[in-house]
Parts: structure tokens; sequence; C-alpha cells
């Protein structure tokens, strides 16, 4: 957490107070979530009243794909369709995937080509396929695992032009990439705390005034009508301190760190030349760094550099602990062995140069003793 | 050294992690998926492969404070451990999964990966001894002694493993569980077959192999005396659920004397038929020292905590052949015979082969 961030949580928490009573406490720490929506609008190009406060990425992803899919299917029976990519974070696939199973959604999944990127043409199409069905097109700003940055401004317009409601998961995109929520023409956007500094277990659902959404909570009637429940004042509070710190160093952040990653990427490369390099070498998430190690597991070599004091992240893994090959990558054609064989490097503020020559140190024989250990796999 | 603690999430393995971390060693929790799909096998906190014992197992290496990791072997597990069992009751012998376990997937799959990887020894909450000698020795638990199911390993893979726990009984084992904070501490044990749910063997095996109705004959008339659904859920000695229609003439009770895959048999006769006086087993392996060249005295067992018998043994170049002081009843094709020399520090695994008659 940043420390400017927990300075402020501390000392909010000090406060007493709803912000939804009317004594003097309740006013005070109304005014606290009043200014901090004030502070996360500005810094994201909404208005304060399109920022709706949630409990963290999840629940606004889910706020924003089931609840505009009610509120659009409320108004007019046919629009149940629901458009998405298969690159997005569980948080929308699996809400996607509920509507599906409980509520006779139709789903279509746009495809991402190699560097998992996707085509604004191709939601053309499918938007003019589906004229009158789709209720809510949901598209992540920036992928989480391969760091690819989606056009999502091209993506909303096209969404704009047929008149159907466009949802971002911006979690990764918020402080690595510019973010303005009005410019981009997005009717949605998750933005949560952790991912930026922030506390764990607040975030916001930037919702445009003119787009309805059914809430997931019903209750007190806070936010909007669509978020019940009493407001975590002292977490909102330091979720719009690191909010707008981040937005302010961005430019400065993301060219530092994107040249620590590229010196990052282009060393891997050098001491294991048959590396594959995931995702958009261009239009990427400054911190991210993604490869597949041919003839390598993931988890063994994650372990290897885990004893060496490097952290990395292979995709997910299932509710029992077991790797799966990553569905983002297997959505970008990769087979399973490449799937399987991907590691993810994450560079932040807290990065050095000498955390690449640690990594690069170690690489070369976590890589061999990796594959030594994948080829006993094989079948006897 | 670096030692790979396997961690199945129960009280034992916690606790010879833990003491592995106590001995100097640089230690790395792993738990071994070994379902395909972690809920169908059995659910609660009883054997192994569920979901909370992949969490039971995290929450031990977290306040041991070692790394964890989880490691799919469900493939391996099912096509060494579940094929085999199955493949070996249709072939009428009984199968030990614990033993094949320990010799095809946690010192073999296991240990090898391991290995690749950088690591000096495996490390698990096994009940038995092996120490600086080298030998592996019965647990001082001896209700608890697992050295039956170890004595498959082979001198390499006991070179690269570590029991932490044979010098300690069960109870001990649980006290130090508690005082150092381990919840697993008053898990129930494990037991059974960890693959097979409802604990219902023969339903398993019904449902992989099909009916296959037969009959059920008495050895001393040849008479048919039954029928049975499929000879494979026999086991040689068994005693109920036979379902005879006829009784003996002799009015005593009968018992599965042979199981013949071939034509689809249960022999059944009288108890002393089932006595046994010598041993015929394939697949030596002798990790107590050189392997002899000529008989040896000593003690054998013939199935797990089964009782303990004197004989003389002798290793061939197909296989071990014992002869035994005193007869043994329910000696089953698929068991182990393992060789044990009597020793006041613990009772030394000689050698082991697996029983073909």
């Amino acid at each position: 957490m940043l420390d400017e961030a927990l300075e402020a949580y501390v000392a909010t928490s000090r406060e007493v107070g709803n912000a939804s009573s009317l004594h003097a406490a309740g006013r005070r720490a109304r005014r606290r979530v009043e200014e901090s929506r004030e502070r996360v609008a500005a810094a994201l190009g909404a208005r304060p009243s399109e920022v709706i406060f949630t409990g963290g990425g999840t629940e606004s992803d889910n706020l924003a794909v089931k609840g505009i899919f009610w509120a659009r299917r409320s108004a007019d029976p046919g629009r149940r369709r629901v458009v998405s990519s298969a690159v997005e974070h569980h948080a929308v696939l699996d809400a996607v995937d509920w509507l599906v199973g409980h509520e006779g959604a139709e789903v279509g999944w746009l495809p991402v080509d190699a560097a998992g990127r996707l085509d604004p043409e191709a939601l053309r199409a499918e938007l003019a396929a589906h004229r009158d069905d789709v209720a809510v097109v949901t598209a992540m700003w920036a992928n989480n695992e391969v760091g690819t940055v989606q056009p999502v401004t091209a993506l909303a317009a096209v969404a704009a032009e047929h008149g159907v409601p466009f949802h971002t998961d911006a979690i990764q995109a918020v402080g690595q990439v510019p973010v303005d929520f009005a410019a981009s023409g997005v009717s949605a956007l998750t933005v949560t705390g952790h991912k930026l500094g922030g506390p764990t277990g607040v975030g916001a659902l930037l919702l445009g005034r003119e787009v309805a959404a059914t809430p997931l909570l019903h209750g007190g009637g806070q936010e909007r009508d669509v978020r019940s429940g009493t407001l975590d004042t002292a977490g909102i509070v330091a979720f719009a301190v690191a909010v707008e710190a981040v937005v302010k160093g961005q430019q400065e952040y993301s060219a530092r760190v994107a040249a620590l990653r590229d010196d990052l990427v282009r060393r891997v490369r050098e001491a294991v030349p048959e590396v594959v390099f995931n995702g958009d070498p261009v239009d990427r998430l400054p911190g991210n760094a993604h490869f597949s190690f041919p003839g390598c597991e993931g988890d063994a070599l994650l372990l290897l550099l885990d004893a060496q004091g490097i952290a990395c992240s292979t995709g997910s893994a299932c509710s029992a602990g077991v790797a799966q090959p990553s569905h983002v990558l297997l959505a970008m054609a990769a087979d399973d062995d490449r799937a399987r064989s991907s590691l993810r490097f994450s560079l932040g503020h807290t990065s050095t140069p000498a955390d690449v020559d640690a990594l690069i140190a170690a690489l070369p024989a976590a890589v061999d003793r990796a594959r030594r250990a994948a080829a006993l796999r094989t079948p006897r | 050294m670096r030692v790979l603690a396997a961690m199945s999430g129960g009280v034992d393995s916690a606790v010879a992690a833990a003491r592995a971390v106590e001995a100097g060693h640089d230690v790395t929790g792993v738990h071994l998926a070994l379902a395909r799909n972690p809920q169908t096998y059995r659910t609660g906190a009883r054997g192994c492969c569920t979901l909370e014992d992949s969490r039971d197992a995290r929450r031990a290496a977290d306040v041991i404070g070692i790394p964890f990791y989880v490691w799919d072997m469900a493939d391996r597990f099912h096509s060494d451990v579940v094929d085999d069992f199955v493949a070996e009751y249709a072939a009428g012998r009984t199968p030990n999964p614990c033993l094949r376990c320990n010799e095809k997937i946690k010192f073999a799959a296991v240990l090898d990966r391991a290995v690749a990887l950088g690591f000096d020894a495996v490390v698990t909450g096994h009940h038995a001894r092996l120490g600086a000698d080298g030998l592996l020795r019965r647990s001082v638990d001896l209700p608890k002694d697992q050295s039956y199911v170890l004595a498959v390993l082979t001198r390499g893979q006991l070179d690269r493993s570590i029991f932490p726990l044979g010098d300690s009984t069960k109870a001990e084992v649980r006290a130090e569980a508690a005082r150092r904070g381990l919840a697993v501490a008053d898990k129930p044990d494990s037991h059974d077959i960890c693959f097979i749910a409802d604990g219902d063997t023969r339903g398993f095996l019904a449902q992989r192999l099909g009916e296959a109705p037969g009959d059920v004959v008495d050895a001393l008339t040849g008479a048919v005396v039954g029928s049975h659904a499929g000879a494979y859920a026999y086991t040689v000695g068994q005693r109920r659920g036979l379902h005879l229609d006829r009784p003996a003439p002799d009015g005593r009770p009968r018992y599965v004397l042979s199981i013949t895959p071939k034509t689809n048999t249960v022999t059944v006769g009288p108890a002393e038929a089932l006595e046994v006086s010598s041993v015929r087993a394939q697949r030596p392996v002798w990790t107590g020292g050189e392997r002899p060249t000529a008989p040896v005295e000593c003690e054998v067992q013939l199935r797990a905590h089964g009782d303990v018998v004197p004989a003389t043994v002798e290793l061939s170049a197909d296989g071990l052949g014992a002869r035994l002081r005193r007869p043994v009843r329910g000696v089953a094709a698929g068991q182990a015979i393992v060789a044990y020399r009597p020793d006041p520090a613990g009772d030394v695994v000689l050698g082991s082969a697996t029983i073909t008659g």
C-alpha cells in the first residue's frame, strides 16, 4: 500500500462515523466519501455521480456485467446476448457464464489474435449480426496475464454506433497507461484499490449516468441505489488517495518501468534464445513481461526462481491448487505445452535494475533444471 | 540438504516437514494432487486427495514457514496405481495400492522430479525408521508401523528418502503437532483406499470391470455351490459375502481358496485348505545389506498388519522363495512378502517381493 494511502486510511479510521447518518460524525464521514468520489472522478475523467464505490474489482465486474444485462433485458426482453472475449479475467468470464447458465443469456465470444488483441471489426460484425439482441459488451482494457492493451476506445465507439453499453475491466490499466473514462467513450469501467497501491476490498465501478444497472445488493439504497451497503469510509478515502497518486505519476512511472522491462526482455532473450515472448510487443502494460519457455513447465520454473528469491507468476490454479494452462494463452491459439510453459514477470514501483540482474543470473540454470524435470513427464 | 516434503494434509507429514526444518534442511512443501477431479475422491478429513486436504497441507506449510506448491500427479496416479489396482483384481490378485503408490509415485515420479529440480531428498511422514546405516526398520510404534508398504523401495530410493517420525509414536506426533500450533493435530487418521470414495471396493471394481457372473466351486467335491457377479471381487481367505446356496457337507464355514480369471471361477473350501507353508514371489528388492546367495533365516510378513512368521528365504534369478516355519492362512497373490531381521533396535527390512503363489 502506498504510504499516503495507508496514512489516509489510519487517519480516517480514527474518525468514527457512518456516512449515511445525519449527525455530525456522519456528516464528517459523508464529506470524506464525497471528496473521495470527486478525487476519483477527476483522476479518471468521470463525473462524481458516475463513481459507484464497491467492495473491489470482482464486485464491480459482476455489477457491470449482470446489472447492465438485467436492466437491458428488463427494458427489452429480446436483449439477452452478452458479447465478450475469451481473454477476460474470471470475474467477467464466470459472471458471463453464470448468466448463460442461470438467466438464459446467449454469448458471443470475440476472438483475439496471436498477440491477444481484439479486433474492433470483429465486434462490428458481431453487433451487425445481432442488431436487436445484444444487452452488453464487456472487454478488458489491459490483460492481466500477457499485458496486451486493447483498443478500448475503438471498441467502445463500435458499441456506441449500435447503441449497446460497453463495459471495460480497467483494473490492470489504471496507473499503468492513460485511462480517461469520458474520452474513452465506455459506459462502465472497473477499477480496484489493491492493484494501484490502495487497500484491498475497495474499488469502484464508473457507471455513465445514462446507463441503467440492476443492483446485485439490495438494502439501504446507497450509491445511486445501485450498490447498497454502509460505505467503508476509510477504505474509500485511501483508495481515492491511491488513485490520484498513481494517475498523477503514471507517465513518469510507465517510462521508467517500461525501460526496465525492455531491458529484462532483451536479456531474457539473450539468456534463453528459444524463449517465446507473449502478448503485444508495443501496446502492452509497462511492467509486464510474459514468456513461454519451451520444454519447461511454468510451475517448476516458478519453484526454482522462488527459491532464488525471484517472484513470478504462472497462469492460474484450480481450487485444489493445481496449475492450469492459461485460458488467455489458449485463446491466443497457443497449444497446451506453450500455455503450461509460460511465466509472467511483473515490474512495479519497487523494481530495480538489480532485480533484473538477479533474474538473469538465476534463469539459465533454472530453465535447464525445469527442462530435465519436464522430460520425466514423457509417457513411458 | 535441499529437501522436498510430501505433505498430504495430515498430521504425520506436517510434523515430518517441521522436523526436517529443525534438522537444518532447506525444506519445500509439496501436496500431490492425485484426483483428476478433486471432489470425487474421499470427502471430509479422512483420506488424501480432497480440497480440504490440499488446504490443510498449505496451512501447515504456512505455520511451519516453508514454500508450498501443489504438484499434479493425477495422470501418473491413475495409470500406475488406480488402473493397476483394477487390472490386478481382474487378474485374480489382491494388490496393495499404498505400496504401489510409494513405489511408483512418491518415491519415483515425485522423487525423480524433485531430483531433477535440484532437491537432494524427499521427506515423508511414514512411520518407519531409516537411520545413518541406511537400513529401513520398523517404527517404534508397532501398530502404526509402515515399513511393510515401504519395503518395496530400492537402495537408490531409500538413499534419497528421509522418514523423521520413526522414533516417535503416533500419540507423540499428535502432541507435537498441537505444540507446534498445527491445526491438523486432531485430524482423524486416513483409512482404507483414498481413491474409493465410499469404501465400497467391490462396487468400485464392478463399475470398471462390469458384471461377469460365474460359478463358485467347492474344492473338495468339485460341485458348483453358488454363483458370483464377478470373480474379481473376491480375495483369497475371504469368508463373508460368499452367499453359498448349499452348506458344506461337514457344516463348517468355507473360504475363498483361489480365483481363476480364465474360467471366471471362485474356488472355496475349508479353512485348513488355506494353509500354505511355502510362498513364491517375483520382482525382489533387497536393501538390508548385500544380496544373499545362500538361504537366509528371517521373519516374513505377508500382508499389511499381518502376522510375522519365521521363515527361510532364498533369492533366485527370477524371484524369491520362502519356506514358512508354520503354516499361514490367507496368503494372496499380489500382496508383498517382506523379510525382516529381528533386531532390538527395530526389526530391519531385508527385502521384499510380490507374491505369485
